[in-house]
């Protein structure tokens, strides 16, 4: 099987996540949506590596796992936070900043 | 086998300096005790930052003659990089200082326990014994170091991991308001969702040059020569393939990732949400020096890049040049047309940094090599006024007056609760009266944002509009300058609020406006009825009839605009942003001189 599938299948993977941020609704998938973003990102990583013929990519998508595990310990205490105090965690709701 | 890299530790003592402080204070939340552990953290915070421009200052010499690549490049100290990081500390520090303010209330501007229910028991007990929230200096420190690397690396898995190093803190400190909680909490899961949006696209780039060059870092490793994105480019160039889509897609998205951090038009919708619902001191603090640390990093990948493929295909680049001609463009437009018809202060200076923006990219896009100069001149005149500007609007309050009755006192006792701060530009009539000298400074810094001679912004845009016009873009500096004109038009309307409008003395108006509120008004109306319990709780005994005397109170309240006296490190950061602004306007020779210095980016 031809290599470069992997990269279109991390674009399409890619393209799901951001989709997904852009129109669902709930703090809760939106974040799904970025980690998935996140994922596709290491699956390109991988598969350059691959291609390239190097351990860098491979280096780097742990790097990228840090960070995405970081970035879930800050998002969902926010978004925990948030929804023990209006009891919702629709992106709809927090609606008290516009202009 | 491995071998150890050599570490020139003294080139990386600015970061380990802020960062290890940040590590330190950490330890100082588990080992000191409570008494004496917010000086502590701010005597820690100040020094780490103190310490860290001091080493900026002695690198200074050695690397403005001789850049060098720490760790195989991951971290480049480029006079440019240098520059900003000296930039950043400075900014931070004088961003610790007003949010280290308690001003005369006795209360900072945190939320006792940030993660307790607003509205809840527990909140209340928590305010009422007095606890409070140091963990904010660490965090502090934790961004301010990010802030530093991310505009100094080569490495773009670097400025990744930086970036978030940078906004980790931010996403949890926009969140720890003490007033308006219900606001603060939504502006920290706003930016949390679209900065990590931007983050992953940002990522996502990363990835795709990787795929183009085998590296992620420009100018490569110097022990392993041909590896990186501009050796790859060049050679692509030699074998006849030209531009690679994978690179250009990487690109274009690494720069939609660092235009997110910047607060560039379509990228800005989260500034002004944030930019309020923050607590003001933090506000300040991330609307300073993040932008520095955005615009220094992407000034160096746009600049990289370009330097990578003017000599291969000058159509893309060109076409990259138009990319951000359009953005400045529209982020100038938008900063300010739609910042002149805000109504509130916090939300008039977050349109204000977008138009900042604006102009800062009017001066990326000519291109040139004396714009990196401009740029952080322009940053740190920008990154003072808007620390000063905050500065004045955490001391500017709403008070709870009660006609008549001198025992529903509250933390000021002479004649009424000093409540959140008043951020209605109505509500700011009169304040020339009220406090000339805080008016004055705002005034200062006001007129520095617009760009009025003799102010440390006339150098700052002289500069940026020069750049661009000596990058061919004549066009382009006209329109920075009508936006300049029309940004004027905003600023000297709120000018003309506080200093030649009377104050509105009205008791009714405002009592109407706080019923309107929504529920982020709760907190603040549970806190006076706290600091009433205290004082009609030692009279005891009869319950019901306090509670409906409290009741009438209520109704015969009105909300007047105060303000309150600095306990000392806000009073500090904003003279000494009002005097910086003037020096750099009417004296701005030495420090050109500096950042001229600084117009080396190449390692």
């Amino acid at each position: 099987m031809d290599i470069t599938n992997y990269v279109v299948l991390a674009a399409v993977l890619f393209a799901i996540g951001a989709t997904t941020v852009l129109l669902r609704r709930n703090a809760i998938v939106v974040f799904m949506g970025v980690e998935l973003m996140l994922n596709a990102t290491n699956l390109a990583f991988v598969t350059f590596a691959r291609l390239h013929g190097d351990l860098t990519g491979q280096v780097l998508a742990f790097f990228v796992m840090v960070v995405a595990a970081a970035e879930v310990v800050v998002g969902l205490a926010i978004i925990v936070t948030i929804f023990r105090t209006r009891r919702s965690a629709s992106v709809d709701d927090v609606n008290l900043l516009k202009g | 086998m491995f071998e150890a890299p050599e570490i020139d530790w003294l080139a990386l003592a600015p970061l380990i300096v802020v960062l290890g402080a940040g590590v330190v204070g950490v330890l100082v939340e588990a080992f000191v005790p409570a008494r004496a552990r917010r000086m502590t953290q701010i005597v820690l915070t100040l020094a780490a930052l103190a310490g860290g421009f001091a080493f900026i200052a002695v690198l200074w010499p050695q690397i403005v003659v001789q850049p060098v690549q720490v760790v195989g490049g991951s971290v480049t100290l480029t006079p440019f990089a240098l520059g900003a990081q000296g930039i950043i500390a400075v900014l931070a520090f004088l961003g610790v200082l007003v949010v280290a303010d308690r001003t005369a209330t006795g209360q900072d501007a945190f939320a006792p326990t940030a993660s307790a229910v607003p509205g809840t028991s527990y909140e209340d007990l928590a305010r009422r014994s007095g606890l409070e929230q140091t963990e904010i200096y660490p965090l502090l420190l934790f961004a301010a170091g990010g802030m530093m690397l991310f505009a100094s690396t080569d490495d773009l898995i670097v400025m990744f991991i930086a970036l978030e190093v940078l906004s980790l803190p931010l996403y949890v400190l926009c969140a720890t308001a003490r007033r308006r909680r219900l606001l603060s909490q939504e502006a920290a899961a706003k930016y949390f969702l679209l900065g990590a949006f931007a983050s992953a696209l940002f990522i996502f780039g990363v990835a795709l040059i990787y795929g183009f060059a085998g590296s992620v870092r420009f100018f490569g490793d110097p022990s392993r020569p041909g590896v990186g994105v501009l050796p790859a480019i060049q050679s692509g160039a030699a074998q006849g393939e030209g531009m690679s889509v994978l690179l250009v897609a990487g690109v274009l998205l690494v720069v939609v990732g660092l235009l997110f951090k910047v607060g560039a038009v379509p990228f800005h919708a989260w500034t002004p949400d944030v930019y309020t619902g923050a607590p003001t001191p933090i506000t300040g603090f991330m609307a300073a020096c993040t932008k520095v640390a955005a615009v220094a990093a992407l000034v160096q990948v746009l600049y990289r890049v370009a330097i990578g493929v003017q000599t291969v295909d000058p159509e893309i680049m060109r076409q990259l040049q138009m990319v951000i001609v359009v953005v400045a463009v529209l982020t100038m437009a938008v900063g300010t047309i739609v910042g002149s018809v805000q109504t509130d202060v916090k939300r008039l200076l977050a349109y204000s940094s977008i138009a900042h923006a604006g102009f800062l990219l009017v001066g990326v896009a000519g291109f040139n090599s004396q714009v990196q100069a401009s740029t952080l001149f322009y940053l740190l005149a920008y990154g003072i006024a808007t620390i000063g500007a905050f500065g004045v609007v955490t001391l500017v309050r709403e008070r709870r007056v009660t006609p008549g009755s001198g025992e529903h006192n509250g933390p000021v006792g002479d004649d009424g609760v000093v409540l959140g701060e008043a951020t209605e530009i109505a509500q700011w009539a009169g304040l020339g009266r009220k406090a000339p000298w805080l008016t004055a400074a705002f005034a200062l810094f006001l007129l520095s944002m617009a760009g009025i001679p003799l102010t440390a912004g006339f150098i700052a845009k002289f500069g940026a509009f020069t750049g661009a016009a000596s990058g061919g873009l004549w066009w382009l500096a006209v329109l920075g300058v009508l936006a300049s004109v029309v940004a004027v038009a905003f600023y000297l309307r709120l000018l003309v609020v506080m200093v030649f409008q009377r104050a509105q003395d009205d008791p009714a108006e405002p009592l109407v406006k706080l019923a309107e509120t929504t529920p982020g008004a709760a907190p603040g109306e549970a806190e006076v009825s706290t600091s009433g319990d205290v004082s009609t709780g030692a009279t005891a005994g009869a319950g019901a009839t306090a509670t409906l005397t409290t009741v009438q109170v209520t109704t015969a309240q009105r909300i007047e605009v105060t303000v309150v006296r600095s306990r000392g490190p806000a009073a500090v950061a904003i003279a000494v942003c009002a005097v910086a602004t003037v020096i750099l306007g009417v004296f701005p020779s030495p420090v050109l001189a500096l950042v001229e210095q600084a117009s080396k980016f190449v390692p």
